[in-house]
């Protein structure tokens, strides 16, 4: 009597376990409290975590916010659109927009310097994936997440949208850029 | 009650089909595989959009086509085939009467009419919102009511199972506790219950908000909940697909569960703990704490990965037992050299079984570890991975099944055999490559749900390095070769049931003959079985080289991740 068969046993859970599978069952329990243990484990001495503040906003609000910021801290503008490039001062608060199909502003940080990074979405959702250090986080519109970032490279990034929004979901892509100073 | 019923006694392995049974199970496989069908050829259409040198659709059109995959392929092929699974594992297992057929006819012509509108919907252009359908992000009314429609019916389905066990148990068709493998089935139709609750709860409204009745959807509570169900519904098929597993171990090799205490234990754990993993899809999201985060994606401590990885030994175990008993005693890896690879149920069942292992499980750990997932969420990796888990886990099992069902069920033989032997490694492997290839991009930041990663037309594009052109041209190959292998798949079947040889259909009553279960008093181990106490050393040897991949590939996604940016 097999797998597709009633069991043979009426009181099949009496039979012992065997050791191969007592065995296993051992070592595999172990390895998922490791990698249980894992994560508070880099919470508490890991470099790289999720902040836990979000705010609920409103695509008026959070707009004049990052407005404020370009107002202030422009330093020259790119592309044939005249798309600002702010460099906001360390440890700051940063603005970046997500709408079809851009993000804005483009910021140039300064590495090694800590920003709080501030993200909303202005209308769908949209995903902020930093290349190539491919660093990846949702946007979501009525939603303000604050991620405090330390560039540890410098140089020219790109966000990329890696979250589907329509037909130019392709087409929205911004740089960012690190300098050393 | 069962007069005008009739059972029919398979006479190649003495399974009883209940005539309304048998019609609902070949009306819901054969509307599966059309499904299927579909799907793949949209999944050839997008491969070769993805392949970057050849990039065959248009944006708009493979956005569309996207769309009409994912749901063609994740929900109406593999429910419509797991309900008529479901069926198999009550009224064929248990040997008795479909509870009400009518109610099941209701739920198969209300999955139809829902899976055929949300089609229409998509098809006509103004739907192409992935399977998805994030708010605020708005497809046309008759997307959600067909998605609902199809919630309803699959929901009845389950109730005509769950009826049917009351049934098999009322009449005393079977003494004891039901079949492994119908504890299994059981364990995905409860989930299944949860997970439709969980699409009703959110799909409803968001109709509702389609149609002008309600103002606005809150993004993030629409995707908390819609995970519920978008990843719940993955669940089902990750507990259907391992009580086939099971299934077919017992049909090929008479393999009984090692421990049916574990076995089932396990597949409890999937009940209590499965449905937490629709977590790990708003891991990157605002407004979620850490802690939550970390409790739910690992499922509570992984006990569901802990479940997983005991049906990963214990079914194989199980295979080489019943080996071992039969002779094949040589070394450890005899009872695998010499297991029937030529056949079809068997291959793509160990394909999928090995494959659903490496490189689903273990990708899927990674992307639902809380950090590890800022290196991982939505790039390609993502789709590497359920590609892993849904095709080569579900539909390739399912594929493995079917040839069982084609003499048995459908009572035809099986025609083009000799493409039906090589059928689940074109494709089993073919998919391999792709889930593979998939993740490598994703490594590399290649976006998903993506039409150009050349990133045509913007201001300021970016520019992939050439490895991850190469790998996104692997990802054409590789799924023009799955392709070819599914199209093996539906070419065998389709003509198999329409113009195979008849087989005898077997003795006919009008009443079920109960199963016959020797009762065996004493209760014993496997004895002298094996190496060392052992009684499947070589899966143990297997499950050693599994753990020692996934620890390394663990441990190697950490260093990434600590080489990125600093956040907190």
């Amino acid at each position: 009597m097999s797998s597709i068969h009633p069991p043979t046993a009426r009181l099949w859970w009496k039979q012992p376990i065997d050791r191969v599978e007592g065995t296993w069952i051992a070592i595999a329990f172990l390895w998922c409290l490791i990698m249980f243990f894992m994560m508070p484990y880099w919470h508490i001495t890991g470099k790289q975590n999720l902040s836990n503040e979000a705010y609920r906003t409103t695509p008026e609000a959070f707009s004049k916010k990052a407005q404020d910021m370009v107002d202030k801290h422009t330093v020259r503008t790119e592309t044939d659109q005249n798309i600002p490039v702010v460099h906001p001062p360390a440890g700051s608060d940063v603005y970046l927009i997500a709408r079809l199909w851009a993000w804005w502003p483009v910021l140039e940080l300064e590495q090694g310097k800590s920003y709080r990074l501030h993200l909303s979405a202005m209308d769908y959702m949209h995903g902020f994936s930093l290349q190539p250090a491919n660093i990846n986080l949702q946007v979501i519109p009525g939603y303000e997440m604050v991620v405090t970032v330390t560039p540890n490279q410098s140089g020219k990034f790109s966000i990329i949208c890696n979250e589907y929004c329509g037909i130019g979901h392709h087409k929205m892509v911004s740089n960012l850029y690190v300098v050393n100073k | 009650m069962a007069n005008n019923e009739t059972f029919r006694t398979c006479p190649r392995t003495g399974l009883q089909f209940h005539d309304s049974a048998e019609m609902l199970m070949k009306a819901n496989a054969v509307v599966g595989v059309v499904f299927l069908l579909l799907g793949g050829v949209l999944a050839l259409l997008i491969g070769l959009t993805k392949w970057p040198d050849v990039h065959l659709l248009p944006a708009d059109s493979f956005y569309l086509v996207l769309t009409a995959h994912g749901l063609d392929m994740l929900v109406f092929w593999i429910i419509f085939f797991e309900i008529a699974v479901l069926y198999f594992c009550s009224s064929t297992l248990l040997r008795c009467r479909l509870a009400t057929p009518r109610m099941a006819w209701l739920a198969f012509a209300l999955m139809l009419i829902g899976a055929v509108t949300t089609n229409v919907a998509i098809f006509q252009g103004n739907s192409s919102v992935m399977m998805t359908s994030y708010v605020p992000m708005q497809a046309h009314p008759s997307f959600y009511l067909g998605l609902i429609l199809f919630a309803v019916g699959a929901l009845i389905g389950c109730f005509v199972f769950f009826g049917t066990l009351v049934i098999a148990k009322a009449e005393k068709t079977y003494q004891g506790s039901v079949p492994l493998v119908t504890f299994g089935a059981v364990t995905a139709a409860i989930i299944a219950v949860f997970t439709i609750a969980s699409g009703a709860i959110i799909l409803i409204p968001t109709f509702l908000w389609s149609v002008g009745y309600i103002k606005t959807i809150d993004p993030l509570m629409y995707r908390v909940i819609w995970w519920a169900f978008g990843h719940s519904s993955q669940q089902i098929n990750v507990a259907a697909h391992i009580a086939v597993w099971y299934a077919i171990a017992a049909i090929v090799f008479g393999a009984k569960p090692m421990s049916e205490r574990v076995s089932r234990t396990a597949f409890l754990l999937y009940i209590f703990f499965l449905q937490l993993a629709s977590a790990h899809h708003i891991l990157a999201d605002p407004g979620i704490s850490s802690e939550w985060k970390v409790f739910n994606t690992s499922y509570a401590m992984y006990l569901a990965v802990l479940a997983s990885m005991i049906h990963g030994l214990t079914i194989p175990g199980a295979i080489e037992v019943a080996q071992r008993e039969k002779g094949f005693t040589k070394g450890l890896f005899e009872w695998l050299r010499k297991a029937p690879w030529g056949n079809p149920v068997f291959s793509g069942m160990f394909i999928s079984l090995i494959g659903f292992g490496f490189l689903g499980g273990i990708s899927g750990v990674m992307m639902g570890t809380e950090q590890l997932n800022l290196i991982i969420h939505n790039t390609i990796y993502v789709p590497g991975h359920f590609h892993a888990t849904v095709v080569i886990g579900t539909t390739l099992a399912f594929m493995a099944l079917t040839y069982f069902l084609i003499p048995v069920l459908f009572r035809r033989e099986i025609m083009f055999p000799g493409l039906a032997k090589w059928q689940p490694y074109l494709f089993g492997f073919g998919m391999y490559v792709f889930a593979l290839v998939m993740m490598g991009a994703g490594t590399l930041g290649v976006p998903r749900r993506h039409w150009d990663m050349s990133f045509l037309g913007a201001a300021m594009p970016y520019e992939f390095p050439g490895s991850a052109y190469l790998l996104m041209s692997l990802v054409g190959i590789s799924a023009v070769v799955a392709v070819i292998g599914g199209g093996a798949y539906i070419l065998v079947t389709v003509s198999s049931i329409f113009l195979g040889k008849k087989l005898d259909a077997g003795v006919i009553s009008n009443k079920p003959t109960p199963v016959v279960t020797p009762v065996s008093a004493a209760i014993s181990g496997h004895g002298s079985l094996g190496i060392a106490g052992f009684a499947a050393p070589g899966t143990f040897v297997l499950a050693m080289v599994f753990l020692v991949a996934f620890v390394l590939y663990y441990f190697i996604n950490w260093k990434y991740l600590s080489q990125v940016w600093g956040l907190s």
